[in-house]
């Protein structure tokens, strides 16, 4: 399997996972690069994406496997992706896959928080997060159920950002169980609602294993 | 993107249809470039983006260095609100600039129902709605497409319209308008400059006068502006820019696909049909242009999909050589073919295993009468026979999934002439017994009714529409005649149709309408989401005009109507011909058989269609 890392921002944010999937697939086709497709009735390209991510947020570190045909070789793949994408997504390396996607543990993301009608509370939020226990009402499919979020996180820095926005550095888990971004941002809606910022934008910035080693 | 933008994009559905940054999508230093155009689609963006007069004239424009052709389409309500709330101006996607600003705005318009969207989007643009308040030479408000063959309903808002095939004809608006903007032109001197170029409609110049039963009397043409305007078409379309290289939406759209045009017009000469007449004469690409064009448009945009389109598509002369030439070419890339508006007289085994072999999509038929009668009149010349051969050789290849489209209210319809689509419908279904592959798996058929809407330039538009309450008395009775389980039965809301009708044979008086109905909160009509009946019923009644009055009543033989200021090639005394012959039942053979001589041939430089 051919794995590429790619980037996904800008205008490209808006595009959801579903469209990012066939936007690809027609990558592909304009490259002229052939890939695997799978067997069977309706056979489509074979395309596995390690983490889908939420519409609006951006992303410098997505990761995608195929199966490279035709000799191919890895080192111009990225270029004669490039050539094809649409606005905002661009390929930044391509290699043989090593690893497997359930070995990635941890999302480095980075979240600007608004405030549009007061100054930032910095220091608020930095108390905020350092309680020792961040306690809030996670939906699910079966009902809503109440989840201490500190444990799946990694730290949490709170720094002025620039234009007086508040930058959030934050390392969160990937999966079994993930935490998402917009969920760490709802603890403040939840906790303390005074705080909460009039809009946030997220970016994830790296992704990496249980040993806080980058996941490539 | 601005911030401001960028959060509103959050909190809407389906963002990427507002971001622009598609593959293949056109942008220029606006510093470099004479004008800049926004070419407006009045309906969304998953519309627009699926027309391929878009697509053309997208490209050809761009193809100016000195012009920045850039796209926009009408908001959803969600986006609408916010738009309005943050103030925020309307903007063109791939730049992001308001488009009040710029040099023209160009609309498509394709039908009817999205004239109130050109209204909002001119507001939304901050730009005044009507012609006469917009007193400066730009943003120049024009447009073109298949509704504007009657532009009188629409012409208080709009400077002038293109009439016809806008290839050469926008850039010779385009250039004219460079050269009024570099010389500090008024808009009258540029609006009777414009009038001189052939196709152009610049309403402003034509005075209607009306009779007091509401008729017009007469229309004073000013300024020595032509007394009719010619619809200009391309004569050699294989000369013209072709989109092979169209943007491709990152977002799912209608029609994903490459759209293969392979001619313009129509042989046929259906009399319901304003498309059959509009269009004419005639005009093919060669076999070998489309070939070429369709590989390019394949590699260049990723699509997975080719559909061949046209009138008529069956009547592509060579269309065997085209489809195997192109499968040959898609197979081995895993590349669907498929072929809409199949006439289903002459559907043939091969050409349905053609389309099979990559994969098997539904199928349609649009007999639009039941009865033969019926087709006569109508001069749908399909036989029941061709049709039922067509649904046998379809079953026997395995489809078990058939469409069947039909129109009520078709002028001298009866009783025994709907009863007779229920009778088709059992024989279609009957056939499907005696040859089905796979008799297990069942069948469906859809029948399909639609409200017949007089149109002008055909030899209907002196017709009355049957009203809403006798359209639905028609489709109890075709329900009611329906009787097997396999066959389902859909119907078309004829509220809609009828505001269609009025507007479509309206005059200049209907501009009061259509304001009405924005103001009041009319957008997106096409949508039932948004259409309210009742909204343009008061509409009308504020106006103090009658929508039966334009939809409903049969008009005189001599009338003056609103749109024969626009000629589209077709003699109106050859309209009227046909219209004699639909009473008689009597057929007219299809222009390959024999020439009637509508006139649409005086279009072209050489004088002989097609053949």
């Amino acid at each position: 399997m051919s794995r590429i890392l790619f980037k996904k921002e800008g205008r490209a944010k808006f595009i959801s996972h579903l469209d990012l999937m066939r936007t690809m697939q027609r990558v592909f086709i304009r490259s002229g690069l052939a890939i695997r497709h799978t067997e069977g009735f309706n056979p489509h390209p074979y395309m596995n994406f390690a983490m889908p991510l939420s519409v609006g947020t951006e992303s410098v570190c997505e990761l995608m496997d195929f199966g490279l045909l035709g000799g191919a070789e890895p080192e111009e793949v990225p270029a004669r992706l490039n050539a094809g994408c649409p606005q905002g997504i661009e390929i930044l390396d391509c290699y043989e896959e090593k690893r497997k996607f359930k070995d990635i543990k941890w999302l480095d993301i980075e979240a600007r928080l608004f405030y549009d009608y007061r100054a930032c509370p910095l220091e608020a939020l930095r108390e905020l997060y350092s309680r020792e226990q961040l306690i809030i009402e996670k939906r699910t499919k079966r009902g809503s159920a109440e989840v201490d979020i500190l444990p799946l996180t990694g730290g949490i820095e709170i720094e002025p950002g620039e234009d007086g926005q508040l930058l959030m550095r934050s390392r969160l888990s990937a999966q079994d169980p993930a935490l998402s971004p917009a969920q760490l941002i709802s603890a403040i809606d939840q906790l303390a609602p005074e705080l909460s910022p009039d809009f946030t934008a997220f970016r994830r910035v790296e992704v990496r294993d249980s040993d806080l080693h980058p996941f490539r | 993107m601005t911030p401001k933008l960028e959060r509103i994009l959050t909190r809407v559905q389906k963002p990427a249809r507002y971001t622009g940054g598609e593959y293949n999508e056109i942008v220029k230093d606006p510093e470099k470039v004479d004008l800049r155009v926004a070419f407006c689609f009045p309906d969304t963006y998953e519309i627009g983006m699926s027309n391929l007069g878009l697509q053309i004239l997208y490209g050809a424009m761009n193809e100016d260095p000195g012009i920045w052709c850039e796209r926009c389409f009408a908001p959803w309500g969600d986006m609408e609100e916010e738009l309005r709330r943050e103030k925020l101006p309307l903007y063109a996607l791939e730049s992001g600039d308001p488009i009040g600003d710029f040099d023209a705005i160009a609309f498509s318009l394709g039908y009817e129902m999205a004239y109130t969207s050109v209204l909002n989007m001119l507001d939304l643009a901050g730009v005044p709605v009507r012609s006469a308040d917009r007193e400066s030479l730009t943003p120049l408000v024009f447009a073109g497409g298949t509704s504007c063959i009657n532009p009188e309903p629409m012409a208080d808002f709009i400077d002038l319209f293109a009439i016809g095939e806008g290839e050469k004809l926008d850039m010779e608006i385009l250039e004219l308008l460079k050269k009024a903007k570099r010389e500090g032109w008024p808009k009258s001197r540029f609006l009777r400059a414009a009038a001189d170029i052939p196709g152009v409609y610049v309403p402003s110049l034509y005075e209607p006068e009306y009779n007091d039963d509401g008729t017009l009397r007469r229309v004073n043409v000013l300024d020595g502006a032509p007394e009719t305007v010619t619809k200009r078409i391309v004569e050699d379309l294989d000369s013209v820019y072709y989109p092979t290289h169209a943007i491709v939406p990152s977002t799912e759209i209608v029609h994903d696909r490459v759209v293969l045009e392979l001619f313009r017009g129509c042989v046929r000469g259906c009399r319901f049909c304003q498309a059959g007449f509009a269009y004419r004469p005639v005009r093919r690409h060669s076999t070998e242009f489309l070939l070429e064009k369709a590989k390019e448009a394949l590699s260049g945009s990723g699509y997975e999909e080719i559909t061949l389109s046209s009138l008529s598509t069956s009547d592509f002369k060579g269309l065997s050589e085209l489809t195997d030439g192109l499968l040959e070419w898609c197979e081995p890339r895993k590349i669907s073919l498929s072929l809409p508006s199949l006439r289903a007289d002459n559907f043939s085994m091969g050409l349905m295993e053609r389309v099979q072999k990559v994969r098997k999509s539904g199928l349609t038929f649009a007999p639009e009468a039941g009865s033969q009668r019926l087709r006569d009149v109508i001069n749908k010349n399909v036989t029941e026979e061709a049709l039922l051969n067509s649904c046998r050789i379809a079953f026997e290849g395995g489809w078990s999934t058939l469409k069947l489209y039909f129109m009520l209210g078709l002028p001298t319809e009866t009783d025994e002439d709907v009863l007779a689509i229920a009778e088709l419908a059992e024989k279609v279904l009957s056939c499907w017994r005696q040859n089905a592959v796979n008799r297990a798996r069942g069948v469906k058929i859809t029948v399909s009714t639609s409200m017949f809407v007089p149109k002008p330039h055909t030899p209907f538009e002196w017709e009355a529409q049957v009203s809403v309450e006798e359209y639905l008395r028609r489709v109890k009775l075709l329900r009611e005649a329906i009787k097997s389980r396999a066959i389902t039965y859909n119907w078309h809301a004829p509220d809609v149709s009828l505001i269609e009708a009025a507007l479509s044979r309206g005059d200049r008086r209907l501009g009061a309408v259509i304001e009405n109905v924005w103001r009041d909160g009319g957008r997106l009509d096409s949508w039932s989401d948004y259409f309210s009946f009742e909204r343009w019923m008061n509409a009308f009644e504020k106006a103090g005009l009658d929508p039966d009055f334009y939809a409903a009543r049969v008009r005189g033989e001599d009338e003056l109507f609103p749109w024969d200021v626009i000629s589209v090639g077709v003699r109106k005394s050859y309209l009227a011909r046909e219209r004699k012959a639909a009473y008689e039942g009597k057929i007219t053979p299809d222009c390959r058989v024999k020439c009637m001589g509508c006139g649409a041939n005086c279009l072209l430089e050489r004088r002989a269609c097609d053949e």
